[in-house]
């Protein structure tokens, strides 16, 4: 069991993070998300209150 | 609304449920208090029974003085809690560093700073409650105010809960006492950076989920589309340091009337479950939860967006993937495993790339702004806690390659490196966010003084140089020492001899603190005096008197 | 868009993210962390490891209160200098019951993982209440305040039951008499059989001869004090392994 853990430890580690970074790349650098993150970039620099409309 | 949820003369449902809560723990401790087993546990049953009933009194005070006014009106942010937790940061600051500065002392001239008959001010236990001051205390308070100041202004919505976000806040200072007076009177759990016992854990976890519950709940109702980034980045520090405190505090009470208690885990397993928790408490605590301060309060001071939205997704996740495998770097040569050894150098490497990333997109957002770093000493000092960033996060690599750490580990490289992360990197962005928060919160047209933030800068800069250079030098000095060999094939040093060796390096380290120490002290001065409407004259012509003052429409009268 | 379309819902849907944050940062730990209560194997075989003395326990309690790990580890690496300096490179049997584990992170003094029966008794207490009396150049602070307080032992048993559920096999036995071992391992005038039931106790657990040190600690034959109890640790550490039985090129203990 011990051997099979480790074992697994050392190589899925490595693929899994590969798997996660392919998809946050490419989610990332999809073109049509690029407006809805141009939108979320503004959001710290508007002053605006709660009760505004 | 406002009169659906008054009630029982002022008191809405959520300050009754708070209040309710801790009369539970009133009775709780009062019963502990009378049963306690050993006298620490009185002691600290006691303080915590006296600190619940300041609280509840001063939550009747405060409700009778309500007169049916809505104190928790949907059309307003909650700003006072977020000025509390300014003041709180500057107090927990000055002392965590003020504690850094004694044991410094006792490490350099013990003769004259160690007291035979005062027991609890040796080295021992002042150090826990200097870490947990800087750390916990300082850092912890940033964060809570930055974090409820943040994803206010970004979600356009009120904090969610009423007066529980208050409960989070005077709950995790009552922790932070428990967590100091139990160092001082020698009730610890012996784990680094988790040393306060079973019970304060138990209270943390409550305040931390409250925590948790109410930022969900503030982006639930938010009236933004978007959740930003720094919101992820606050998130994951809310919900990993969650996680990384429960398993690294599983413990079994001697009883529930005993302040001492055993970790459930031993030996090599608990070795490593408290390395994942110790280096994720700096990956998670001091690290995604200060980015999110660069992703909110630089854009916002140089008033343009962040250098690239793209970046920071892949920034975050990455960051938070890899960070959580590296923790095995802090048992190199060990009895762990090589096999984790090995897996955590690994993904400690990898780590740079993320940490690069995220400073280059935090400098680079200031392209086309340039200026600002020569006229805004406030911006200098948010993108100069970048740099040192960059450096810590090349330096914490280098050090988990195997063969560094053979020589680093056990050393002051190691107090080096932690001190320019924590000097540098927390320190300055926090200092930066706190006079953001303070000149915004108080709608001033600028700081009390410009002046006095560049002394600031400039003494706190010097500092942290004479601490980084001075600890690599004694680190490296004495790790060659100790395997250092003489013509004959012995070790050339007897231990003592590596630690007489360090003395210069001890005093110029001391100096660098105090540099540090006085910095904070001006800024404390200035906050005040800035919160105060104050302003100085002579401020010179090019002061940032516009960097992004609120808009006149926001102003508010007196609150 | 589709599957990636998924990111999208995580942005907008702060449960759904809160819920990735967690996945992603959990399954790194487990992956990791969970080969490793698979004890076995991180274990070694040796001969001698032993449940903690009720007298080592409040020592070493005493050890933990007073923040020793901060300046002093007890993992003497498997390094040419260090096993010079400091002994045998430190076996994870070692700290099988240490609840929890004391390796340390910074050596601001000298490991100890190895100290027992490198010093006397007397020079043991003579550093502790006065560091620079012996060692001029030594930061330590002065810990002259445990030669003067008695040592409070009447919850020891709770503290062994404890351990017991943690892990560590104490028999019934050891627990019963936990206090009269105390009493029996450092005062001078307990007597014998008592002296001979707790030795007896401890041998069996431990399988080896010699593992309980019995004497006054403190050289204060008037009462029982942290002192005591704190020099009765530090005398034991390293000495229970039987190095005689150790063969680090078994396939067993390869790690």
């Amino acid at each position: 069991m011990y051997e099979h853990l480790s074992r697994f430890a050392q190589t899925g580690g490595l693929i899994y993070f590969f798997a996660i970074f392919a998809v946050v790349l490419v989610y990332a650098l999809w073109p049509r998300n690029q407006k809805r993150f141009d939108e979320a970039a503004q959001l710290p620099l508007q002053d605006r209150e709660p009760g505004d409309e | 609304m406002s009169t659906a949820t008054l009630k029982r003369g002022g008191m809405d449902n959520s300050t009754a449920s708070v209040a309710g809560l801790l009369g539970v723990f009133a009775i709780l401790s009062i019963y502990i208090a009378a049963n306690a087993m050993d006298r620490l546990m009185g002691v600290h049953a006691t303080i915590f029974l006296f600190a619940l009933a300041a609280w509840l009194v001063g939550i009747g005070l405060w409700a009778g003085k309500l007169e049916g006014r809505d104190p928790f009106d949907e059309t307003k942010y909650e700003d006072t809690l977020v000025k509390f937790g300014v003041f709180a940061s500057m107090f927990w600051g000055i002392a965590g560093l003020l504690v850094g500065i004694v044991i410094a002392l006792q490490l350099t001239w013990p003769n004259l700073f160690y007291f035979e008959q005062w027991g609890f001010t040796n080295f021992g236990r002042l150090r826990p409650l200097h870490t947990s001051a800087v750390i916990f205390a300082f850092g912890g308070n940033v964060l809570l105010a930055t974090s409820f100041h943040v994803v206010q202004r970004t979600t356009r919505a009120r904090l969610f809960g009423g007066m529980w976000p208050w409960f989070v806040f005077w709950g995790y200072q009552l922790f932070i006492v428990l967590a100091a007076t139990g160092y001082l009177m020698g009730v610890t759990q012996s784990k680094e950076y988790a040393e306060p016992e079973w019970y304060a854990d138990l209270w943390l976890t409550i305040v931390w989920v409250t925590y948790l519950i109410i930022f969900l709940g503030t982006l639930w109702k938010r009236k933004e589309p978007h959740i930003y980034v720094a919101n992820w980045f606050y998130l994951s520090f809310i919900v990993t340091i969650a996680m990384l405190h429960i398993v690294n505090n599983l413990s079994l009470p001697v009883s529930l009337a005993s302040s001492k208690s055993y970790q459930l885990f031993s030996g090599v397993q608990d070795a490593l479950t408290q390395w994942w928790y110790g280096h994720n408490a700096v990956g998670f605590f001091l690290t995604t939860g200060f980015l999110a301060i660069m992703y909110y309060y630089i854009p916002k001071r140089v008033n343009r967006p962040v250098y690239s939205y793209r970046l920071s997704i892949v920034h975050f996740w990455s960051l938070i993937f890899i960070y959580i495998w590296a923790g095995p770097h802090h048992l190199h040569y060990t009895a762990l495993p090589q096999w984790a050894q090995t897996l955590g150098m690994t993904f400690s490497i990898m780590l740079w790339m993320p940490s690069w990333g995220g400073m280059i997109n935090g400098v680079m957002t200031l392209s086309g702004a340039w200026d600002k770093l020569r006229t805004d000493p406030v911006v200098r000092m948010m993108v100069v806690s970048l740099a040192f960033y960059g450096m810590s996060t090349f330096e914490g690599p280098l050090m988990s390659v195997r063969a560094v750490n053979s020589l680093s580990h056990y050393t002051e490289w190691g107090i080096g490196h932690v001190h320019s992360g924590a000097l540098g990197w927390v320190g300055f962005i926090s200092f930066g966010a706190l006079y953001c928060l303070t000149q915004w919160l108080w709608k001033r047209k600028s700081l009390y003084s410009i002046a006095l933030v560049e002394w600031h800068f400039w003494l706190a800069t010097i500092g942290i140089v004479f601490y980084i250079v001075s600890m690599w030098f004694a680190g490296i000095m004495e790790g060659l020492m100790w395997r250092a060999y003489n013509e004959f094939g012995f070790l050339e040093y007897a231990f003592v001899e590596t630690v007489e060796a360090k003395h210069i390096s001890y005093i110029i380290r001391m100096v660098g603190g105090l540099l540090y120490f006085s910095g904070a002290l001006i800024m404390a001065y200035n906050l005040v005096r800035t919160a105060m409407g104050h302003e100085r004259i002579n401020q010179p012509a090019d002061a940032p008197a516009v960097s992004n003052p609120p808009a006149a429409a926001s102003l508010q009268p007196a609150e | 868009m589709g599957l990636l379309n998924n990111h999208g819902v995580l942005e907008r849907h702060s449960l759904i993210l809160t819920i990735a944050i967690l996945i992603t940062v959990s399954i790194g730990g487990i992956i990791q962390m969970a080969p490793l209560f698979y004890m076995e194997n991180t274990i070694e075989k040796v001969e001698g490891m032993r449940p903690y003395t009720p007298l080592e326990v409040a020592g070493r309690n005493i050890y933990l209160r007073e923040g020793c790990y901060v300046c002093h580890s007890q993992m003497v690496r498997p390094l040419r200098d260090e096993v010079e300096r400091y002994g045998h490179y430190s076996l994870a049997a070692e700290s099988m019951y240490d609840h929890p584990f004391q390796w340390g992170s910074k050596r601001t003094g000298p490991d100890l993982a190895r100290v027992g029966g490198k010093y006397s008794d007397e020079w043991h207490v003579d550093h502790l209440i006065d560091p620079r009396a012996l060692v001029p150049e030594s930061i330590m602070p002065p810990y002259a305040f445990l030669a003067e307080k008695s040592l409070d032992y009447d919850n020891i048993e709770a503290d062994l039951k404890a351990l017991r559920m943690v892990g560590v096999p104490y028999t019934d036995e050891m627990i019963e008499n936990a206090k009269a071992d105390l009493v029996a391992q450092v005062d001078p005038e307990a007597y014998f059989d008592e002296q001979d039931a707790l030795t007896a106790r401890y041998t069996e657990a431990s399988g080896r001869e010699g593992t309980v040190q019995i004497r006054d600690f403190d050289l204060d034959p008037d009462r029982i004090t942290e002192m005591d109890a704190l020099v009765a640790y530090l005398q034991m550490t390293g000495t229970l392994v039987d190095f005689s039985t150790y063969e680090a090129e078994d396939l067993m203990n390869r790690r």
